[in-house]
């Protein structure tokens, strides 16, 4: 037996003997943090018992708590999770893409300071990049930090802080250099939410509430040791973040659990229900038929490629090919709503009350939501800037 | 499934791409063309390639070939369509090993394999009657007489029809048009009387034909694999024909857009290059991703028909509508970019173009494959 097969079997029996059942089908996630809610208790014992493994983190370094696995044996952890439909155990942008850039820019002794909490969910971290007259043009942001003694103080104003009300930390980008150039004099620290002078406040998306902000910082105070990546070094941590963000982003764009193709998709079987099969068995709408077909097997393209860039790239470390990622996946994801909606007719429209229900008024506030995948993380106009740049080598 | 090509692959693609830049590349099919070439291909060259083992790709090593795979084929097929040259090699390397590998019987395969591979025999396919792909609108017939068949009907678009020594026909032995039993597959030779083979005149000028069959008397041992049960091998020839087609068409969609990225970054106007220009960029991005999607289409489709993966029919149609929507795309944006010039016959651009819209009416257009798709999904 090889030992990949080994450490599947391994594996299928930890998952098997820990994996609560309640975590076995889909519902919502855990994110951890000083506050943490749990919709329940099997929640709290799913994520405590992957933290304690390591296994939110499957391939960061065990030495700071990560689960220490190969790239081949956690896409056999992913294959066995998937397979009894389990749960993540935590969403986090600690997990996604500050992590991934503590790795590889901050200091050993940053690294064992916030890594372990990461893997076990004890912080609810967000990101502090955009601010108000800084958004696709990051670099020209203004939130300024001074030092003073070993800390830096902080003053101004993010935007679309997102779960900024309930995180307890924020990566945040900040200006550390006035005189420098743009780009220059950028650093990349870390500050605790929870003082004074850090407040924020709600964002109303068009789908409705949202877990969006603004936050603002009067006076707030972060440890000088909580600078990453080195004084007015910054930006090159901060563009390495986006693309870690950008491969989330992208897997957006494969539907829920990565799934595609192989198994019929939500798309096929919502419109197999709501517009039904004519006497031949096709859907009985010829126009929406060759849409969603359309979809289908661009879903399944989109999932084939993701794949090989991940084999192409051994390292793994995300490349300018997170940008086409970024831009196809919110792009196709969008797409894949607009047809739901049309498939649902009058059902897909709705917007409370007891006429439609969870699910349906679900769709739609969703298919509000994903109007921001191409906007969030970097517009879509923005990657296909990166992309004509970076990969393509077009002038400025 | 594997996505990356391995060691053996890469190396065969890499022989490919040199042995092409420098034999035949776009200037060469340039020439066939203005000379009106008679056979449409170049002979010697197609010596060369066979000698490099290419004829022989698919064949197995009993019957002297190299059994490398569809992932080896689909290489070599990449790179002739960057360099758009022409050759048997799709339609005798690919469909006509194909056809009698799976359907022949020990004697034909004896008889006709090694001479494929050797170079010296060349196929084609006659399968279709219509003006668009429908593989069991089969209404040409064969009638059994004693201890032979008689042939009657017209077949149209068949590919190398006019330059092949063998022609597999698919004829009705049974059964009424459009049904799927009753299609029998039989080999013959071009000179037999009776067969009225015409050269068509196609917008990219590779060769396709028309052939009529009247009272065409063959033998019985013409016939390639089971009576009336022929339709499961053209079903799986025609995987590999779509898929084998979608890396051409691959190779046709990256060559110009190879072209039409380097044109951005020499052409100016307004005093600045044209690809600085974001109008053109977000397009070339938009074109790069999709060509990055086709690529991935191809290579796990190539990988189905190797590993023999049950879902290898819903890869084909994966792969041929993807790399039949790209190539439109490309073709037309690269004409475009290139502004006046490329709509001149001097610049290669607008073989591109020409090239794919003939590349995308074989074996089933997108919208054919996007049908195909969802009624094999089950919707
Ligand atoms: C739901 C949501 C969640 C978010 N979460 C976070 C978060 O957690 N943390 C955080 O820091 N930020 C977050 N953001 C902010 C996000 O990163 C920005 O909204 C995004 O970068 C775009 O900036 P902007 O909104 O200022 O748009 P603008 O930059 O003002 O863009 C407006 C329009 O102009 C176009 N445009 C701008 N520049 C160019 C150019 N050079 N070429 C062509 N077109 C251009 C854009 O594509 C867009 O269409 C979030 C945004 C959303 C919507
Ligand atoms: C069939 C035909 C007939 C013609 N007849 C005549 C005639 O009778 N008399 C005459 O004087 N001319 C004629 N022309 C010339 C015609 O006006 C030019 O071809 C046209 O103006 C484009 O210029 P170009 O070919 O140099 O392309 P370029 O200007 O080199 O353009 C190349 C590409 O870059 C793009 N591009 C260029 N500048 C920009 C920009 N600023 N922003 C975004 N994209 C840009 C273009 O849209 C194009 O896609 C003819 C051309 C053709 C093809």
């Amino acid at each position: 037996m090889s030992d990949l097969q080994a450490f599947r079997e391994e594996t299928r029996d930890w998952l098997e003997l820990n994996c609560p059942s309640e975590m076995r089908k889909p519902g919502d996630v855990a994110w951890g943090g000083r506050n943490a809610e749990f919709s329940h208790p099997d929640q709290k014992i799913w994520l405590e018992r992957m933290g304690e493994k390591g296994w939110t983190c499957p391939t960061w370094p065990s030495v700071y708590g990560g689960g220490g696995l190969s790239k081949e044996e956690n896409k056999v952890l992913q294959e066995e999770l998937n397979s009894m439909n389990a749960r993540m155990p935590l969403a986090s942008f600690g997990i996604w893409m500050l992590g991934p850039a503590l790795l590889e820019f901050a200091t050993e002794e940053q690294k064992f300071e916030h890594l372990p909490s990461i893997v076990k969910g004890e912080f609810w971290w967000c990101q502090g990049y955009s601010e108000p007259g800084s958004g696709s043009d990051l670099a020209s942001l203004s939130t300024k930090a001074v030092k003073d003694d070993d800390s830096y103080i902080i003053n101004g104003q993010k935007v679309w802080t997102s779960y900024a009300d309930k995180a307890d930390k924020i990566f945040c980008l900040v200006r550390t250099g006035p005189q420098e150039p743009k780009h220059n004099g950028i650093s990349f620290i870390l500050i605790d939410m929870d003082q004074p002078g850090v407040t924020t406040k709600p964002i109303t998306l068009i789908s409705g509430k949202s877990p969006f902000c603004e936050t603002f910082f009067d006076d707030a105070k972060a440890p000088a040791k909580d600078l990453v990546g080195g004084l007015n070094k910054g930006w090159t941590v901060a563009k390495r973040l986006l693309e870690h963000e950008r491969t989330m982003i992208s897997s957006f764009g494969l539907g829920s659990r990565g799934e595609v193709g192989d198994k019929k998709s939500g798309l096929v079987e919502l419109s197999k229900k709501y517009i039904g099969l004519d006497s031949e068995d096709k859907l009985d709408d010829a126009s929406l038929r060759s849409k969603i077909a359309r979809h289908d097997l661009n879903s399944r393209a989109f999932g084939l490629t993701m794949q090989r860039i991940g084999e192409e790239t051994k390292i793994g470390a995300p490349s300018a090919a997170s940008s086409m990622g970024k831009y196809y996946g919110s792009e196709h994801n969008k797409l894949r709503y607009e047809l739901m909606l049309e498939s649902m007719g009058t059902k897909g429209i709705g917007w409370e009350g007891d006429s439609f229900s969870i699910e349906e008024i679900a769709i739609t506030r969703d298919w509000l939501r994903t109007k921001a995948n191409s906007i969030e993380g970097g517009t879509s106009e923005v990657q296909l800037n990166v992309i004509s740049k970076r990969v393509l080598g077009l002038p400025d | 499934m594997a996505l990356v090509l391995n060691e053996e692959q890469q190396s065969l693609r890499d022989i490919a791409k040199e042995f092409l830049q420098k034999n035949a590349p776009i200037s060469h099919f340039r020439e066939i063309r203005d000379t009106k070439d008679p056979l449409g291909y170049d002979k010697v060259l197609w010596k060369k390639m066979a000698e490099l083992g290419w004829a022989g790709i698919l064949v197995s090593e009993e019957y002297g070939g190299f059994n490398f795979g569809m992932m080896g084929m689909g290489g070599i097929l990449e790179e002739t369509g960057k360099t758009l040259t022409p050759s048997p090699l799709f339609a005798t390397g690919l469909l006509g090993v194909s056809l009698i590998e799976l359907a022949g019987d020990e004697k034909q395969k004896k008889q006709l394999l090694p001479k494929i591979v050797e170079g010296n025999l060349t196929t084609a396919f006659a399968l279709e009657e219509g003006s668009r792909h429908a593989p069991c609108n089969i209404a040409t017939k064969a009638k059994k007489e004693g201890n032979s068949f008689v042939l009657n009907g017209e077949k149209t678009f068949v590919l190398d029809g006019h330059s092949a020594e063998k022609i597999i026909v698919a004829a009705r032995t049974n059964g009424g048009n459009d049904q799927k039993l009753g299609i029998t597959l039989f080999c013959i030779d071009s000179g037999t009387p009776g067969m009225e083979i015409t050269r068509l005149s196609m917008l990219d000028s590779r060769n396709v034909a028309e052939i009529k069959l009247k009272n065409v008397n063959i033998s019985s041992d013409c016939l390639l694999g089971e009576l009336d049960n022929g339709f499961s091998i053209i079903e799986e020839v025609l995987d590999r024909a779509q898929i084998g087609m979608s890396a051409e068409m691959l190779g046709n969609a990256t060559q110009a857009f190879e072209i039409t990225l380097n044109y951005l970054k020499e052409r100016k106007q307004f005093g600045s290059l044209i690809g600085s220009f974001q109008a053109l960029k977000h397009r070339a991005a938009i074109m790069y991703s999709e060509l990055e999607l086709t690529k991935s289409s191809v290579v796990g489709a190539l990988n189905a028909v190797d590993e023999k993966s049950n879902d290898r029919t819903r890869f084909a149609s994966l792969a041929k509508f993807k790399a039949g929507e790209t190539l439109h795309l490309v073709s037309n944006e690269s004409v475009q970019m290139h502004g006046g010039v490329g709509v001149t016959d001097e610049y290669d651009i607008g073989f591109f173009m020409k090239r794919s819209r003939v590349a995308q009416q074989i074996f089933g257009s997108a919208d054919y494959h996007i049908d195909r798709y969802a009624t094999l999904s089950e919707y």
